[in-house]
């Protein structure tokens, strides 16, 4: 081999060597800084749109916005989310027992000063917290009729204030160290990605972790079982983005395939776009009419697409970045 | 039980044909382990303390568990459910020297256990025509011939385990009903009901325990057995994950079992899943292991929660020391405890779901 090689080659044969490392800098600068940069910036605005006009008729727009921001970096939930332990504050869904209800009903009743002071509501009962008590206070006929200088108001206040805190702080984790630590999986002394090759898992398993909560929860749950189809079930119906998270999920879900894949897992990305398309021409209230045989059946439909999308990444992905996906975890013994 | 001619003569052969060999022929690994190598293949592993191989093995297939003899050095690999067969390996030079073929119409479930007496080995076996468990006894110095067997006393037996003082054996009778012909498909989830079984080898089932009702679809999987006859339970819950069960139980006989958890949103983060449980090497420390939630959880043996420690796929667990030893999916080794970790080992290899003593 010659000593020295003209920079063009160099350039290819480094491009050649490390394909999935190149990969990694890309998901986490144009996917996952980009949007948790996003949600920080949205969550910020929607705490003080709160402070400006907190009554569900001005909150609805900043609400619907941040909790696009959220659904996009929702799949990234290894990292400072999990350090925090603040999954769970920022969405608590399903609610199967009821609890938020219960616990706002209480809060405003006794009108609970725990809002007043941000430190204690961060440590605060995670059903009072995040987006799903949020909607209720702002869909829920049972609590959206308050005024501007009701306690309801000062609860709505304290919520959007916590999820800014927790988008900033998500958002701060992974630029002061832990997207650094990603980067470098496999280096010596990095105890968090111990080999070259548990960087692009983690990524991998995240989009796969994805895939599955659609089909699962947020399909699975109102599809449920054929005589017990529930709309109730179906996340997020109260403000209507049952199938508006449905379709920013995979939007974004296929952004991230796109950059891992780099352009070799084409089926994959056919039929994420296949996917995409069918859930978009699916009327904004199909999940409210669950119960209609066309709608269930619009869903039941959608289901089996992710399913086969998920199958596909799962192969084609796994394959181009030669990982699988939880060894232990998925063989369920 | 009377051994025909050709049987005995069967046996004598194979145990002749057995050099009286010990495990220090083999290193003298502390743990058996199973994994995938980067190229695919499957190999049994003997580790020393230090997380380091003291022999490999070649696998037909994916391991689960595995069993150790108490004294010679010889390991069951079992084949993982719904195998029908298990292979009993010379761990000095990697030779089969007898296969275990479970009976018709039964599978292993990837694990096992040797009597005291170090000759009988009892498999837990799903009956699968009959929608019951077993367990199988195996005549060691036979050449693994079958000698016997004992209903379980539910359906589904996972782990089987023995209680330290004398050979009363204890079953996680995991209550799901599955058929080989629908692999690992799970038949009976709103009505299965898993148990807790103590078992005599010759007088059968002496008690059984179960959960309150509404935790019924709480498998109980997995075991392991503190010095005091204390039986640390693992559960795989089957239900909807939204409700948040515990998943690991202390249950000592004649007494009601007493359920861990941890804060609520740590119970979640485990994800309704524990894959394996183990004492440390003191008995003060219990864990669970939980490759979904990609968590450890640690609790001192009275049943308070301590604390965790995350990892990735993480679900083998033996007790080392003062902490224990954990395996994952990625290749890693740790030495954990409730206070600190330290990496022993990484390789391109994935770990499978237990660690096993010898």
């Amino acid at each position: 081999m010659r000593k020295f090689l003209p920079r063009r080659l160099l350039l290819i044969l480094a491009l050649l060597g490390t394909p999935a490392l190149a990969d990694i800098n890309m998901v986490i600068d144009k996917y996952i800084i980009a949007n948790t940069a996003a949600f920080t910036q949205s969550t910020a605005n929607l705490a003080i749109s709160a402070q400006k006009d907190c009554t569900p008729k001005g909150m609805k727009a900043a609400f619907h916005h941040s909790f696009d921001a959220w659904v996009r970096t929702s799949h990234i939930r290894f990292g400072p989310l999990e350090s925090s332990g603040e999954v769970l504050a920022t969405v608590f869904w399903p609610d199967k027992k009821g609890k938020i209800p219960k616990i706002l009903f209480k809060m405003i009743k006794d009108e609970n000063p725990v809002v007043y002071d941000a430190k204690l509501f961060a440590g605060y009962s995670v059903a009072t917290r995040g987006f799903f008590a949020l909607e209720q206070l702002l869909y829920d006929d049972k609590f959206s009729n308050f005024s501007a200088d009701s306690y309801s108001c000062d609860l709505v206040r304290a919520i959007t204030k916590d999820l800014s805190r927790i988008a900033l702080q998500t958002h701060a984790g992974w630029l002061g160290g832990y997207a650094d630590l990603l980067r470098n999986s496999g280096a010596e002394g990095n105890q968090t990605f111990l080999t070259e090759k548990e960087g692009p898992q983690v990524l991998f398993t995240s989009l796969l972790g994805g895939l599955e909560y659609i089909h699962r929860q947020q399909l699975g749950r109102p599809l449920h079982k054929f005589q017990h189809r529930r709309p109730k079930r179906a996340e997020a119906w109260r403000s209507n983005r049952s199938l508006r998270n449905v379709i920013i999920s995979l939007e974004s879900l296929r952004e991230m395939a796109t950059i891992l894949a780099d352009g070799h897992a084409w089926e994959s990305m056919e039929l994420f776009d296949s996917t995409i398309a069918y859930a978009k021409k699916l009327d904004d209230d199909v999940f409210a009419r669950i119960q209609e045989n066309s709608a269930n059946f619009q869903l039941g439909s959608l289901q089996q697409m992710v399913g086969a999308t998920h199958e596909m990444v799962n192969a084609e992905l796994g394959a181009h970045l030669g990982v699988v996906a939880g060894f232990n975890a998925l063989d369920g013994d | 039980m009377v051994n025909s001619r050709r049987g005995f003569l069967a046996g004598l052969l194979a145990a002749s044909a057995i050099p009286r060999l010990s495990w220090a022929d083999a290193g003298n690994p502390a743990y058996l382990a199973a994994a995938r190598e980067a190229d695919g293949t499957f190999i049994m592993v003997g580790l020393g303390r230090d997380g380091q191989d003291l022999f490999r093995i070649p696998l037909p297939g994916r391991g689960h568990a595995a069993c150790g003899h108490p004294t010679a050095p010889e390991a069951v690999a079992f084949a993982r459910r719904p195998g029908t067969y298990a292979l009993v390996i010379n761990c000095v030079n990697g030779e089969i020297m007898a296969t275990m073929q479970a009976p018709k119409g039964r599978h292993f479930n990837g694990h096992g256990v040797f009597l005291s007496d170090g000759d009988t080995l009892c498999t837990p076996e799903n009956d699968f025509t009959k929608g019951r468990g077993v367990i199988g006894f195996w005549s060691r110095k036979s050449g693994y011939k079958r000698i016997g067997e004992q209903p379980t006393g539910g359906i589904g037996p996972h782990d089987l385990r023995k209680l330290p003082d004398d050979d009363i054996l204890v079953v996680a009778n995991g209550g799901i009903l599955t058929h080989p012909d629908k692999g690992r498909e799970k038949l009976n989830l709103d009505v299965m009901q898993p148990n807790l079984a103590y078992v005599d080898p010759i007088k059968g089932i002496l008690e059984l325990v179960e959960l309150e009702p509404d935790l019924h679809q709480n498998s109980i999987r997995h075991m392991d057995i503190h010095a005091d006859g204390t039986v640390a339970f693992a559960m795989q819950w089957q239900g909807d994950l939204s409700e948040v069960t515990p998943l690991l139980g202390l249950h000592k006989r004649g007494s009601a079992p007493k359920l861990l958890e941890a804060p609520f949103a740590r119970q979640m983060g485990m994800k309704g899943y524990a894959g394996s449980v183990s004492y440390n090497g003191v008995g003060d420390t219990v864990a669970i292991t939980s490759p979904r939630g990609a968590q450890v959880h640690f609790y001192t043996r009275n049943g308070d929660y301590i604390g965790h420690w995350k990892r990735r796929d993480v679900c083998g667990l033996r007790d080392l020391g003062a902490g224990f030893l954990a395996s994952d999916g990625n290749g890693a080794l740790h030495r954990i405890s409730p206070d600190e970790f330290s990496l022993l080992s990484v390789t391109q290899r994935a770990w499978d779901n237990h660690i096993v003593s010898i």
